[in-house]
């Protein structure tokens, strides 16, 4: 049996080391080719018209005078007059034109009349009993869950859930199928219950998403020493990738397409846009070098994607590249669903937590969405709670980084903050006394002295309100998370050539998370090379497919794959050196650049001349990691990490302005493969946790139905100024090391909006109830206990 | 209307009579009264009481020189530099991100002053020098700067990188030796999404150390 376990420290080159991102070179001199930048021969230009309105029904489309436009080469229409449209932005007609100038005009000469319809696009706490059970689906209600692009998952267990109020023909499931759905969920139909009866149920914008409870929660408020009650909310935010969503498409003969695409998913895409367009996806070639950013909103082809490659049909397979203007991208591109909550929360006098309770709500955009995981990190042992989700139409929900987490760690983190004050008790005290309540109890105790020490907690922290000098209030918080990361599917193959060269194959992508650093370190560490000597293919279908990057489950499938397929590739070297080192193959160990028999170094060939051992053909290897955990013999990847943070802040009382002053973050992800990579990630989650914690929101307009600050002047990210001194620090060595390999992109960004909400709380006194903390939001909160101690 | 015909503008008058002028729009009427070199077209209008040429609306050719060589283009005047750089001559590096002047990703130097090429025209750049971070490289090598980048890890995605290479090498010519208000004023028009601040910041330091 190969020896695929991770080495221990003394066998390792690379691995745990800090190596320069290996494609830096072509990022810092522009070199780097992204999706946007695609040129193809006679290459033409998508441009959408998309619709005014936040709910309306599409009544006729005019394109005959764009037809007429000379460098007008295809129009499509995407949404039929008929249709109805759920948000503002969303796609109507779409036009390829020779120049991006022209497929402008032709858009603008198209007419189309709308019908306006009654529109929600706030996500306000639900009026007083205006949540609803959602009753058995009708067609329509399916129809809409796929023009809202709700998951198909979601679809399925809504299906199951609520039943369906019709019964189905076969007619109309064959309908259904054309019109794309998928087999699933046909399927899911099929077994659905049937509740005819209930036809004609009324619809409303809130429903009842979730309702639990567990233990006995009114007697344990009653024994509690202490409780405290408050409204907390993290509002909706958009992706705002660099690089917008889009592609380009070209039919390189009436059957195959090739697709450039800007996505997470290389290996994903195809597969979603076989059925649409009605060939195999074995015909779909989809490729892609680098991308600008995703963060959870680039898995899927999209309506523009599958859009794309019919206008290049229309126009001959000609090439078309479409990619979102900057305003669609933050109107339609994706949008992490808003979490408010009630909390009520309870403890005993030394600060055991005993009670939760909440009514919470919040929306994903038409589908409503759910509950995130609250209470989260701690299970209180008695809880209550309802969750009721708004459906509204502000555009489709995506995943996130870290999908609901961020969410809930504001609507627990906060609410345990303002109970620890309420109790007197430093909140590093309180985390404390009820680490036990989480699942990895034993990592946070590493981690907290750790992380206090850096942000120097003990000298910095004071009761509440109590740091004051002049008009400047000052403060420290904290937070703590926790996410899965296990490694997902991945394939690849790994040739070692008789010059001496090495290549990997692999239909992943790096989405700016080092996926191809990862991938060289573990290939170099295990041949004793070093990392430009690993020649990397990856981002194209043409490769062993590797699964979509998202939920962090990236370096733990790539590197799993590679070291498998390095270990046995190495161990063909060794068996085709050994004779020529008058050794057995077990007896050699790659180093330095050399093969060398291990207890004699003397008796040795350089990388160069041990791979011209191998003959004419090279030695290829496939490496698998199986999405089936349990599959996986040994298993080099793992689930399960905690981190924890801490945020100091300085208020201006007067002008309401939040500014950073310093961030820690403490963060275990099992074995590190590359310490400068891993630090990276930490770091750019602080200041994207900055961002949505200081800045970001996607406002709408209830009047218009629009979002008003769909660019990037009015929706603001942190920029370079706003970011204070940051201080990282992973956890390596026993305890973590021997974990095995575990995903790092999520769980950084968790902890940033509570930890500096609770640090704005210890400076002002007082809670500012919803992210961002914008100046307007601190200023009336301040006005708010000014006028209760005015009226006291 | 023919095309020897002047057109008259009263610049208390917009010039199209729909409701909305686009930004282009705004671009292609502004331009008007910048001084337009190389090509002289048939037709002339009164602005701000000089008679100055029209290009366009059709394409005009343009000549542009970025980074030492000189492109020749049929364009429409309305087109961007960034747009002509980016789908004329194919230089890619500086990126299209927001398209109105807001996050720097499109960052170029014009006579060596840092631009967002997105809110310059074409027509507008000719005779001026354009460099892009392209050139930034020397014989295969990476600029100081550059390796800075890689150093301090400034890039993830990579998408906003040309444009901060380009505003830190702006600012570095400027301020060899930049104070923390030369960096937050040189660097506070260009964004970044997955936020490697830090690592441009300590970039920036340790060129600025080297003097380089």
């Amino acid at each position: 049996m190969p020896d695929y376990q991770w080495p221990d420290p003394e066998h390792r080159t690379l691995i745990g080391k800090r190596i320069s991102r290996v494609d830096s070179p072509d990022k810092v001199s522009g070199l780097a080719r992204y999706t946007y930048d695609t040129k193809r021969p006679d290459m033409l230009f998508g441009k959408m018209l998309r619709s005014p309105y936040a709910h309306c029904k599409v009544v006729s489309i005019d394109t005959s005078a764009a037809e007429k436009m000379p460098g007008v080469k295809a129009i499509e229409i995407v949404q039929k007059p008929g249709s109805t449209i759920h948000w503002a932005g969303d796609e109507v007609v779409a036009v390829a034109a020779v120049d991006e100038p022209t497929a402008e005009d032709a858009v603008r000469a198209i007419q189309v009349k709308y019908e306006k319809l009654p529109h929600l696009v706030l996500d306000n706490e639900p009026p007083q009993g205006a949540a609803v059970t959602q009753g058995p689906l009708s067609w329509d209600d399916i129809g809409d869950m796929f023009d809202n692009q709700v998951p198909e998952r979601q679809i399925i267990s809504q299906l199951q859930e609520y039943g369906i109020s019709f019964k189905p023909t076969e007619d109309e499931l064959k309908e259904a199928k054309e019109q794309g759905a998928p087999d699933t969920v046909i399927d899911a139909i099929r077994k659905a219950p049937q509740h005819p009866e209930a036809r004609g149920t009324s619809k409303s914008n809130y429903q009842k998403a979730a309702i639990q409870t567990q233990g006995d929660v009114d007697k344990a408020f009653s024994e509690a020493e202490a409780v405290s009650e408050g409204l907390y909310g993290a509002p909706v935010i958009t992706h705002c990738c660099m690089e917008s969503h889009g592609s380009t498409s070209e039919w390189t003969d009436p059957d195959h397409l090739l697709v450039h695409m800007s996505t997470q998913n290389v290996s994903g895409i195809a597969g979603q846009m076989a059925e649409p367009l009605k060939i195999p996806a074995a015909n779909i070639r989809v490729h892609q070098d680098h991308v600008g950013g995703g963060f959870g909103s680039k898995f899927g082809p999209d309506r523009w994607g599958i859009v794309t490659a019919k206008l290049s049909k229309n126009a001959g397979g000609k090439p078309v590249r479409l990619m979102l203007e900057r305003d669609s991208e933050l109107r339609v591109a994706g949008a992490r669903p808003s979490a408010y909550a009630r909390v009520k929360v309870g403890a005993k006098k030394d600060g055991a937590l005993v009670a939760w309770q909440s009514q919470s709500w919040g929306t994903g955009g038409p589908g409503g969405g759910g509950m995130p995981p609250i209470p989260y990190c701690f299970a209180v042992p008695n809880q209550k709670k309802e969750h009721t989700a708004i459906r509204n139409n502000i555009g489709p929900a995506r995943a996130w980084r870290a999908p609901n987490h961020p969410q809930a760690a504001v609507l627990t983190m906060c609410a345990l903050e303002d109970l620890a004050a309420k109790l007197n008790m430093d909140p590093y005290d309180f985390f404390l006394k009820n680490i036990d309540l989480t699942r990895l109890p034993n990592v946070y105790r590493d981690e907290f002295p750790i992380a206090a020490e850096l942000m120097g907690w003990k000298e910095k922290w004071r009761p509440r309100g109590q740091n004051m000098s002049g008009h400047v209030a000052r403060g420290v918080g904290l937070s703590l998370h926790t996410w899965g990361g296990r490694g997902h599917g991945s394939d690849c193959d790994l040739s070692i050539h008789p010059d001496g060269s090495v290549d990997i194959k692999m239909g992943t992508q790096d989405i700016g998370t080092g996926t191809r650093t990862c991938i060289a370190v573990v290939a170099a560490d295990a041949l004793g090379l070093q990392v430009d000597q690993i020649k990397l293919y990856i981002g194209d279908t043409l490769y062993p497919p590797s699964g979509g990057s998202g939920g962090s489950t990236t370096p733990g499938g790539v590197s799993s794959s590679t070291r498998r397929a390095v270990v046995d590739a190495r161990d063909a070297l060794f068996a085709k050196v050994a004779p020529a080192l008058n050794a057995q193959p077990s007896d050699l160990e790659a180093r330095d650049g050399t093969i060398r028999v291990q207890s004699d170094h003397s008796r040795s060939l350089s990388w160069k001349e041990a791979c011209s051992k191998i003959g004419a053909t090279p030695i290829t290897c496939h490496g698998h990691n199986d999405q089936a955990a349990g599959k996986n013999k040994p298993d080099l990847t793992n689930s399960g990490v905690g981190g924890v943070q801490m945020a100091e802040v300085e208020v201006d009382t007067e002008t309401g302005i939040v500014t950073m002053k310093k961030m820690v973050a403490v963060q275990d992800c099992g074995l590190v493969i590359d310490v400068k990579l891993a630090e990276s990630s930490v770091l750019g989650a602080l200041i994207m946790g900055i961002s949505y914690s200081l800045y970001e929101e996607k406002v709408m307009d209830q009047a218009t139905g629009r979002m008003l600050n769909a660019d990037m002047e009015f929706y603001r990210l942190a920029g370079l100024s706003d970011i204070p001194e940051l201080n990282v620090h992973m956890m390596t060595g026993k305890g973590y090391d021997e974990r095995g390999v575990i995903g790092l992109g999520e769980p950084p960004v968790v902890s940033a909006g509570a930890a500096i909400s609770n640090a704005v709380a210890n400076a002002l006194g007082v809670r500012v109830p919803f992210l961002p903390l914008t100046p307007d939001k601190v200023l009336a909160a301040l006005s708010q206990t000014s006028a209760q101690k005015a009226g006291a | 209307m023919r095309d020897d015909e002047s057109i008259q503008i009263d610049s208390n008058e917009p010039i199209e009579d729909h409701s909305g002028v686009s930004r282009r729009d705004f671009l292609k009427i502004s331009t008007i009264a910048a001084a337009v070199p190389v090509v002289a077209g048939p037709r002339t209008v009164m602005a701000a009481g000089q008679e100055v040429p029209v290009q366009g609306p059709g394409k005009v050719p343009m000549e542009l020189s970025v980074n030492g060589k000189t492109y020749k283009a049929s364009l429409e005047p309305r087109v961007t530099l960034l747009d002509a750089l980016r789908d004329s001559i194919d230089i890619t590096g500086a990126k299209r991100v927001c398209d109105k002047g807001e996050c720097g990703a499109c960052t170029v130097l014009l006579d060596n002053k840092a631009v967002y090429a997105c809110s310059i025209l074409a027509i507008e750049a000719q005779g001026k020098k354009i460099t892009t971070v392209e050139s930034m490289m020397e014989d295969g090598k990476l600029h100081p700067l550059q390796q800075a980048f890689v150093d301090n890890d400034g890039s993830q995605c990579g998408f906003c990188t040309p444009g901060f290479v380009v505003a830190c090498k702006a600012l570095l010519d400027q301020h060899p030796d930049p104070s923390p208000e030369d960096v937050r004023r040189g660097l506070s028009g260009n964004y970044c999404r997955c936020g490697t601040y830090d690592g441009i910041r300590k970039a920036v330091a340790q060129v600025a150390r080297k003097g380089a």
